[in-house]
């Protein structure tokens, strides 16, 4: 569906990107991981048409993309690492707004609106300002104003910086229901944990190119067998299993095995609390 | 153009929704040319009269004239306090001159009249040096009141007749006067003798010298203000309304500029900039939304000027309406401009504020440019500013044709392309 090959780009001396490849294929998540400054940004933003390339392309469904009013665009929505709302227009409002600049209007755009809200739980505060939403709300709005011209591909920018568990639950419900209905999603973000969770495949980038990409599964095979490494064994686990895998030398650790969010969410239940 | 009128929608509705932003971008400009309006003069009533002190240290009867005609006179309010306290008033504030006639002023003046060598009295003027063009005002019209005022009793048949006795006297025993001069002038008090002699057998003709009353204005002035209409006085709140109103208005082109830096900054910019829309479609809405905004603030203004302060249009309404939109593009593109040559929204508002008021200042905002010298006033033809100010005093008071209207509207619009290009040319698109 996307396909991004040796992305070049630099901002005066700077290499921002040196050579980025990627492809996102329909009904699939990709992650995008990299630390702070290796390029994922302006990877992003080329994606998008945003920035320019100095070198390489983008193209979608075997179509190049190029120039701001490039019609390829309607296909690719945008869910930006801030907040991205008119504050002090009401949610719909905002809808409507990215669905005007996507060329939607009348009961089309009315479809959608009411569709992104109801996909996202916020149905219910189409009149609601942003401005009066809480972290969780504002981050799902943010998706939805991405999704209101309906994109076959969708690139997502640490979407869920600063929600609680329950928003960010909500969030990748969201997100894999999209990939279920066959979109293709590019997520950037610094926590393992939700590409562990979420991504099929992903690629890894540092100083502004691909240092690695393939499945999870896969990437994991990159480490060296002698490497510490942690697994996650599911089913009922007994004393006597621990005890022997302690005498094989492997450390035990007094713990359920389940992530805190995971305790977390079944203390305080799963509903969202806008 | 429907993603074009989809963002300045959203411009218009998120300005109106600030109420706050809004009221003070309409109140305080209001307020302020309510202020300046006043100080300049206010709406149209009666001429004000210049405060001032006259001392007669002479006490004859010329001085006591000149102090009556000066009393008389429309341009001044006079008081006599004396003149020390006088003094004390001029440095105060309280009047603009103090004149004092010295004493021996009646008799040497008239000896002055006709001998050139004969000593003048010296009538001295203390006034206040912010208000300098009272001087001019004062010396002018105190001319005009001793030389009438002189004159008459030079020629008059009673206090003249010493005067002309006098007069021969110092002529005859002149040393340094040619005979033929001393001749002639012997001759012409003969014959101003003999015009008092029958001036005072005939009292019953009611002028002094028998018809002739001494030297008097040989003019006299119709003084009518040319403004939109005979009946139409000028309003000083005319002006103060055009000069805020293009103030603020402005300041609110300023800020849609830093609304632009501060979008930049944001992840609303990336959103609007992955939209299948332009680059020109994306400043194109703010210059609509800044245009329909600064229209709707000028009109807002001007409608407190109508309703309050007696402000009228009294030219052609179409050509005010033009000077209006101008005036808005000239501020849309005029924000634009700071959003693409600025750096950060914090360095860039002060640097756009001080420029703004350094605008509206040569523009004529804040005074009148014909206050100015000649030198500035045409230096100030360059500022997009005075033509609006200009544009907007011709279609208000001074009642003129939508002809008037058009070199301001088309110096403002070509600044707006101006502007409008600059800004498409400079706009970082990429952080």
């Amino acid at each position: 569906m996307l396909q991004a090959i040796d992305l070049h780009k630099s901002y005066g001396d700077k290499v921002a990107v040196a050579g980025i490849s990627l492809e996102a294929r329909p009904g699939e998540i990709l992650g995008l991981l990299g630390p702070n400054g290796a390029g994922k940004s302006t990877t992003v933003a080329m994606i998008c048409g945003i920035a320019r390339p100095d070198r390489g392309t983008v193209s979608l469904a075997g179509e190049r993309l190029e120039g701001d009013e490039s019609p390829l665009k309607q296909r690719l929505g945008l869910v930006p690492q801030d907040i991205s709302l008119f504050e002090e227009l009401p949610a719909l409002e905002n809808l409507r707004l990215f669905g005007r600049l996507y060329g939607l209007d009348g009961t089309l755009l009315a479809e959608r609106c009411t569709a992104a809200l109801t996909l996202v739980g916020l149905a219910g505060e189409a009149k609601a300002k942003p401005s009066t939403f809480s972290g969780g709300m504002k981050r799902r709005l943010n998706i939805a104003c991405a999704l209101v011209h309906d994109p076959d591909v969708l690139v997502l920018d640490e979407p869920t910086v600063g929600v609680d568990p329950q928003s960010r639950n909500a969030i990748f419900g969201n997100l894999e229901t999209l990939r279920a209905r066959g979109k293709a999603l590019v997520y950037t973000t610094h926590y393992m944990e939700e590409v562990e969770r979420l991504c099929d495949r992903i690629v890894i980038v540092d100083h502004g190119k691909v240092i690695a990409s393939d499945t999870k599964a896969n990437l994991h095979r990159l480490l060296p067998a002698t490497a510490k490494r942690r697994v996650e064994i599911e089913g009922e686990i007994d004393d006597a299993l621990l005890a022997r895998l302690a005498s094989m030398g492997l450390a035990v650790r007094g713990e359920t095995g389940a992530s805190l969010e995971s305790v977390f969410l079944h203390l305080t239940g799963r509903e969202l609390r806008d | 153009m429907k993603p074009i009128l989809a963002l300045a929608r959203t411009d218009i509705v998120l300005y109106l929704g600030n109420r706050k932003a809004l009221l003070v971008s309409l109140v305080a400009p209001i307020l302020i040319a309510a202020f300046f309006g006043s100080v300049l003069g206010g709406a149209p009533k009666k001429a004000i009269r210049i405060p001032i002190a006259v001392t007669d240290l002479d006490g004859s009867a010329v001085s006591k004239k000149i102090v009556a005609a000066i009393a008389a006179d429309a341009t001044f309010e006079v008081q006599s306090p004396g003149d020390e306290a006088a003094r004390d008033l001029v440095r105060r504030g309280k009047i603009r001159a103090a004149v004092v006639l010295p004493k021996g002023f009646g008799d040497e003046a008239a000896k002055a009249l006709f001998r050139r060598d004969a000593r003048k009295p010296e009538v001295t003027v203390h006034y206040d040096p912010s208000q300098s063009t009272t001087l001019a005002l004062v010396k002018g019209l105190l001319a005009q009141h001793a030389m009438q005022a002189v004159a008459q009793s030079a020629f008059s048949p009673t206090e003249g007749r010493k005067f002309i006795a006098d007069s021969r006297r110092d002529v005859e025993s002149a040393a340094t006067m040619k005979p033929e001069s001393k001749q002639d002038l012997l001759a012409l008090f003969d014959s101003l003798d003999r015009i008092q002699a029958r001036a005072k057998a005939e009292p019953a003709s009611g002028q002094a010298g028998g018809g002739f009353g001494g030297f008097q204005m040989p003019f006299a002035t119709k003084e009518i203000e040319v403004t939109s209409g005979e009946r139409r006085k000028y309003n000083a709140y005319a002006h103060s309304f055009a000069g805020m109103g293009v103030q603020f208005v402005l300041f609110m082109g300023v800020e849609l500029g830093m609304g632009l830096l501060l979008m930049r900054r944001q992840g609303i910019w990336k959103r609007l900039r992955a939209a299948p829309i332009t680059r020109s479609m994306l400043l194109s809405s703010r210059i609509v939304s800044g245009t329909v905004i600064a229209v709707a603030l000028m009109i807002g203004i001007y409608a407190a000027g109508i309703a309050a302060f007696d402000v009228r249009i009294e030219g052609s309404v179409t050509g005010f309406i033009g000077v209006l939109v101008a005036f808005g593009m000239l501020t849309a593109t005029f924000g634009l401009l700071i959003a693409a040559l600025g750096g950060s929204p914090e360095a860039t508002r002060g640097i756009a504020i001080v420029a703004t008021l350094l605008m509206v200042m040569l523009g004529g905002a804040w005074v009148p440019t014909f206050v100015f010298p000649d030198w500035l006033q045409t230096a100030t033809l360059a500022m997009p500013t005075r033509w609006a100010i200009d544009g907007l005093a011709a279609m208000t008071w001074r009642g003129l044709g939508i002809e008037e209207a058009l070199a301001p509207i088309g110096v403002m619009l070509a600044f707006s392309v101006a502007f409008g290009l600059l800004a498409l040319a400079r706009f970082r698109w990429e952080e």
